[in-house]
């Protein structure tokens, strides 16, 4: 019994060593451990054993089975890997092949640059105010100390609407301030980002329809000082750490003091180029201190309160963060070129 | 504004280079734009021309017209030049381009042959110098320029003529017309630099006989709009060419020199800032200057020989008889001061500025004078300003000054004064001056202050409050000095409003399912209507009207975004584009009444435009179902079939709802219309109102366990007529689906022979399922025997199979 089962297991371990594959080894499989299978049947010759026989054999037995059976195992396992590793090697793709994409849209540049200003000022505490397009010439003429026969009415070649009134089509982001403090109280920080026009012929660098932001901030012991710490901030962050502006005196009606900021050439960096008429700076934006009559004219008391007011036109920036040289582009649509941004 | 440097330097000095000069005027308020385009800074590109004298000269033996010269530039050694010109003769002297030289339009001469013979440079003509015969009238209209007197041999002619400066191009900000002048800028240069400021010496002898009186008096009708007027006379007057030194001067700020009189009258304009005017005073009957409005339709031939047709608004000058100038604009050719005047009058006068404006811009003559007085000049400078002619004619030896003037002026202008505080100046600025220190600063612009308050020079219209006071001490104290700082005050919270967050929403969303911001115009033309073949009375075509329109393509502000929206995909379509998916978030402008009584609404709309692959009736739809998911509303939606938009097609046409509001409309566009549009292809828009839709949109989200027990699906097909819309169908099923009913999807439309004519067949998945059990057959069975009996008793549903 002993001889034979021994036997039974250099057989067996011989018969699986020389299987090609997985269903060959299955096959050797029942050929011994199978209901007819060799050990199978061999061990239904237990029972005739004797008492005494019966543990011996039986552990031998139990010995056989188990490396009868981790021998299969091991070569089941190996084939497996093979067969993996062969549908695997089978499998192999080209991957520089264009994935598939999903058609995305893109936003509109303008509105991107207006949604990082938007972010900046967000941080700073402002909220965004929103008003008319179509405006009274109240309020974006006569509340910002520009009355009837100022020549800056005529100097922004206004388009005027018909209507029952001295309406028009605002030529500034301006009257947001007015029309901010007439509905606040301060603390006020606000910005107004918005379509504006002028009689201009469009060409590629003019358009009778183009975008302002206007910033206000009323408050108690705002100085000229805060203005700039303002400004500088923000031209830093849209611009780069490195960006340096200045404030030279300018002349606004509606602001006293008034100033223009100007930002190093985002061309040359402030070296003087072509873009910038070798001064190396760049014009950005007007602002100033709210003059005192036009607070008093919201009913703010100047010698309570303080602020400062700036504006700047978003199409210039635009161009430059990007590089676009034709104004015109930003209102064709043309996919080709909306799709690069 | 050009201000030429040579002349400033006589109020101020200034000893540094142009840019820091530049520089320093910038920060100090007054923005130089650069270096002017003028011929006094072209001319510094001269270099090696120096004046040389002919020695002798022969005829070329080669040529007709050329001769040779034998030059003596002061070197030792006589040049030979050649040259064409007729007017050279030996003992000339002349200007010598040498060798190597460079001339004002930047050509190089070198030596060379001319039809053999050596010609070692060039003599030059005013005109190769970079002048013209008005700089110098003394030289030949062709030919070259010969020197009047015996300058020094080998001198260089820049120096001689007097041809270069640095002149540099100011920008000057309405509030301060005092600065449209020499002595304006020079006074700001002073204050910048911290150096004293020469006001010119204006002294008259005024030696004939007589009183200006004796020739004119003045009359204002209109002190309003003349508030001052004087009048002086000079006698025996000589008109000829000004003197080189004047020339310069006038050169050099891009005035041509004319006549000594008119260049008088230009000299102290641009000196001033006053401008000024000369009759021949024989042609002013009576002698008597009447200042009166103009009759309506009143001819007049202004000094340029055009006719002109007057109106009640503008202003004359006029004597008893007729109108002798436009007055603060051009004088007319009746009175022009011509070569043998006897005697004239100068006159130096203030208008009101606006009326000058309106009146120069009515006549189309924009002129050097008209410029300077619609910006309100102070009255005050008027008197300086006739006083510098007469000085001028005195200088210039032109004429005899007649003692006293004629100085009409009602309402004398005198220094004002402004209350301010160091204290609150300082406090607005953000800095801490000392009262004295602030005194300093405005003593420097000839603003008198004690601390309290600050008396205005009559130069300065435009400093009228404390806040004015500010930015003179911020601005030469330095604005750059001002330190810089965070605003203190009240923290408020940064935000966006909920409607802006909505507005972003929507941005993200159209972003996601593929389409592109679009950006159109706000105003179009009235065209458009019968492009969209709107019908005549609609109310769309009520819109707000551009009184002065670029044209009429630009001329109304739109009632609907569709055009724009057209417009692009039309672009897009005509560039060769394959496809274009576009969205616009802008306005359109609703008038409650034309013309309005009061502002229109401006309506927030979201357009949607798209053409091209993939693109049918249900894409579009499907971005608007998209749109109200990500806004929280998509319960609330629903389409109706339409076909009431006359650009849309009529079968393919849905109006949008949100609860019962019409929200928009989406579809494809109208074939005819496509064919307007330039577009040979199907494209789809979709148009709705944000300010509905803002209404709807619920942000919160609130969670529901996930499903722990299975759902039940059932498969239900049937056949109906052709014409019945899903949306019945799928009513039905959610009001006969009981309250296990979790999903209804149409997987399946079908049209064809199998099913028969006029009828299709649908199919739909139906989910049910229960939070807390699974459900039996039973419980399932029930909801669909009761939507399929309802299917066949509304809508005539036959069963396919269960």
């Amino acid at each position: 019994m002993k001889d034979r089962l021994l036997e039974v297991k250099a057989k067996a371990l011989e018969s699986f060593g020389k299987v090609k594959d997985l269903k060959e080894l299955d096959e050797a499989r029942v050929r011994v451990l199978g209901k007819k299978g060799e050990l199978t049947a061999l061990m239904k010759g237990m029972g005739k054993l004797s008492k005494e026989e019966r543990p011996a054999i039986g552990q031998l037995a139990n010995e056989v089975r188990t490396a009868i059976e981790q021998d299969l195992e091991k070569r089941r396992t190996q084939f497996e890997e093979q067969a993996v590793a062969a549908k695997l090697k089978k499998e192999k793709i080209d991957v520089t092949m264009p994935g598939k994409k999903s058609s995305l849209g893109h936003i509109h540049p303008m509105n991107t640059v207006i949604e990082d200003i938007k972010n900046i000022f967000i941080g700073m505490g402002y909220e965004i105010a929103e008003g008319p397009e179509i405006e009274d010439a109240y309020y974006n003429f006569t509340a910002l100390n520009i009355p009837k026969g100022h020549t800056a009415r005529d100097e922004q070649d206004t388009f005027y609407v018909e209507g029952d009134g001295e309406f028009l089509l605002r030529t500034q982001t301006s009257p947001m301030q007015i029309r901010v403090m007439e509905q606040r109280k301060p603390p006020i920080r606000i910005i107004a980002p918005g379509r504006v026009y002028r009689s201009d012929d469009v060409d590629a660098t003019h358009s009778p329809i183009f975008h302002q932001l206007e910033g206000l901030v009323v408050d108690k012991g705002i100085t000229m000082g805060d203005l700039k710490g303002a400004l500088e901030v923000f031209a830093k962050q849209l611009f780069g750490e490195d960006t340096k502006v200045r404030f030279r005196p300018h002349h606004f009606p509606f602001t006293e003091p008034s100033a223009e900021m100007d930002a190093t050439c985002f061309a040359c960096g402030g070296k003087g180029c072509r873009v910038c008429k070798d001064s190396g700076w760049i014009e950005m934006l007007g602002c100033g201190m709210v003059h005192p009559k036009v607070l008093e004219r919201c009913g703010i008391d100047p010698k309570v309160y303080s602020g400062f007011a700036f504006g700047m036109g978003l199409e210039r920036v635009t161009m430059q963060r990007y590089g676009i040289n034709d104004l015109r582009l930003l209102f064709e649509n043309d996919v080709k070129f909306l799709k690069q941004f | 504004m050009d201000l030429a440097l040579k002349w400033v330097k006589d109020y101020v000095d200034i000893d540094c280079d142009v840019n820091t000069f530049m520089d320093v005027m910038t920060m100090a308020g007054q923005k130089a734009e650069g270096i002017a385009d003028n011929v006094c800074n072209r001319a510094k590109a001269i270099d090696k021309c120096v004046v040389g004298r002919i020695e002798s000269l022969e005829k070329h033996p080669d040529s007709d017209h050329l001769v040779i010269c034998q030059v003596n530039v002061g070197s030792g050694e006589n040049l030979q030049i050649v040259t064409g010109a007729p007017n050279v003769f030996a003992g000339a002297y002349v200007p010598v381009a040498l060798d190597g030289s460079t001339l004002a339009n930047g050509v190089k001469i070198k030596k060379g042959k001319l039809r053999g013979a050596v010609s070692n440079g060039m003599m030059c003509s005013v005109e190769e110098l970079g002048f013209t015969t008005h700089d110098f009238p003394d030289a030949p209209e062709n030919g070259i320029y010969i020197f009047s007197g015996e300058p020094e041999l080998g001198s260089d002619v820049k120096e001689v003529m007097q041809l270069t400066d640095d002149v540099v191009e100011f920008e000057i900000t309405n509030n301060r017309p005092d600065c449209y002048s020499v002595v304006g800028l020079a006074r700001e240069a002073a204050a910048a630099f911290d150096k004293p400021f020469k006001y010119p010496e204006i002294n008259v002898k005024a030696e004939a006989e007589g009183q200006s009186s004796d020739f004119v008096s003045v009359e204002i009708k209109n002190p309003e709009l003349c508030p001052r007027y004087i009048g002086r006379v000079v006698k025996n007057v000589k008109v000829e060419p000004s003197p080189l030194w004047l020339r310069h001067r006038l050169t050099s700020m891009g005035v041509r020199p004319i006549n000594n009189i008119v260049d008088i009258t230009n000299y102290v304009m641009l000196e001033l800032g006053q401008p000024m005017h000369a009759f021949d005073i024989d042609t002013i009957d009576e002698g008597r200057i009447i200042i009166r409005n103009a009759e309506d339709g009143e001819k007049f031939t202004t000094l340029d020989g055009q006719n002109r047709v007057l109106d009640s608004s503008m202003l004359v000058i006029s004597d008893p008889n007729k109108a002798v100038a436009i007055a603060g604009v051009m004088g007319g050719e009746n009175s022009k001061v011509s070569p043998n005047a006897a005697a004239i009058l100068f006159e130096s006068a203030n208008f009101n500025g606006p009326n000058i404006r309106i009146t120069a811009k009515k006549l189309g003559m924009r002129t050097d004078a008209s410029a300077k007085y619609e910006k309100g000049l102070a009255p005050n400078t008027a008197l300086d300003a006739v006083n510098r002619a007469v000085q001028l004619v005195e200088m210039l030896g032109c004429g005899e000054v007649v003692p006293g003037m004629v100085d009409c002026y009602p309402n004398k202008r005198e220094p004002w004064e402004v209350a301010y505080s160091a204290e609150s100046i300082n406090k607005l600025i953000g800095f801490n001056l000392t009262d004295q220190e602030m005194i300093d600063i405005f003593k420097k612009i000839e603003v008198e202050a004690d601390g309290k308050t600050a008396k205005i020079p009559t130069f300065r219209p435009d400093l009228v409050s404390e806040a004015d006071l500010a930015e003179e001490v911020a601005r030469f104290y330095g604005y750059d000095k001002i330190e810089t700082t965070l605003a203190a005050g009240t923290p408020t919270c940064g935000k966006k409003s909920y409607t802006q967050l909505i507005e972003d929403k929507i941005r993200q969303t159209m972003v996601a399912c593929g389409f592109c911001e679009a950006m159109t115009f706000s105003f179009e033309s009235p065209k458009v209507y019968d492009k969209l073949s709107i019908d005549e009375n609609s109310p769309l075509r009520k819109a707000v009207k551009i009184t002065n329109p670029l044209g009429e393509d630009f001329s109304i502000m739109r009632t609907q975004s569709a055009n724009g929206m057209l417009e692009s995909l039309s672009t897009n379509y005509n560039r060769r584009n394959g496809s274009a998916y576009l969205f616009e978030m802008g306005k359109v402008y609703m008038p409650e009444e034309v013309p309005m009584k009061k502002l229109p609404n401006e309506i927030p709309t979201l357009t949607l435009g798209m053409y091209g692959k993939n693109c049918d009736f249900y894409r579009i739809k499907g971005v608007v179902e998209e749109l109200a998911g990500a806004l929280g509303f998509a319960d609330k939606l629903s389409f109706e079939p339409d076909d009431s938009v006359p650009f849309m097609h009529p079968g393919r046409l849905a109006k949008i709802f949100g609860k019962n509001e019409e929200l928009g409309y989406v579809g494809e566009v109208h074939p005819l219309t496509l064919k307007n549009y330039s577009i040979g292809t199907r494209a789809y828009i979709a148009v709705v109102d944000l300010s509905k839709v803002f209404e709807l949109t619920a942000f919160e989200r609130s969670f529901k366990p996930l499903p722990k027990y299975p759902a039940t699906e059932r498969d239900v097909s049937m056949v109906v007529a052709e014409d019945v819309t899903v949306k019945e169908i799928e009513d039905i099923i959610k009001k006969k689906g009981g309250k296990n009913l979790e999903r209804v999807k149409l997987f399946d439309v079908y049209k064809g022979e199998q099913v028969g004519k006029g009828l299709k067949s649908v199919a739909y998945s139906i989910r049910f399922r229960a939070a807390d059990r699974t459900l039996t057959d039973d419980e399932v069975n029930k909801p669909v025997d009761k939507i399929l009996a309802e299917l066949k008793d509304k809508l005539g549903a036959v069963l396919r199979d269960k």
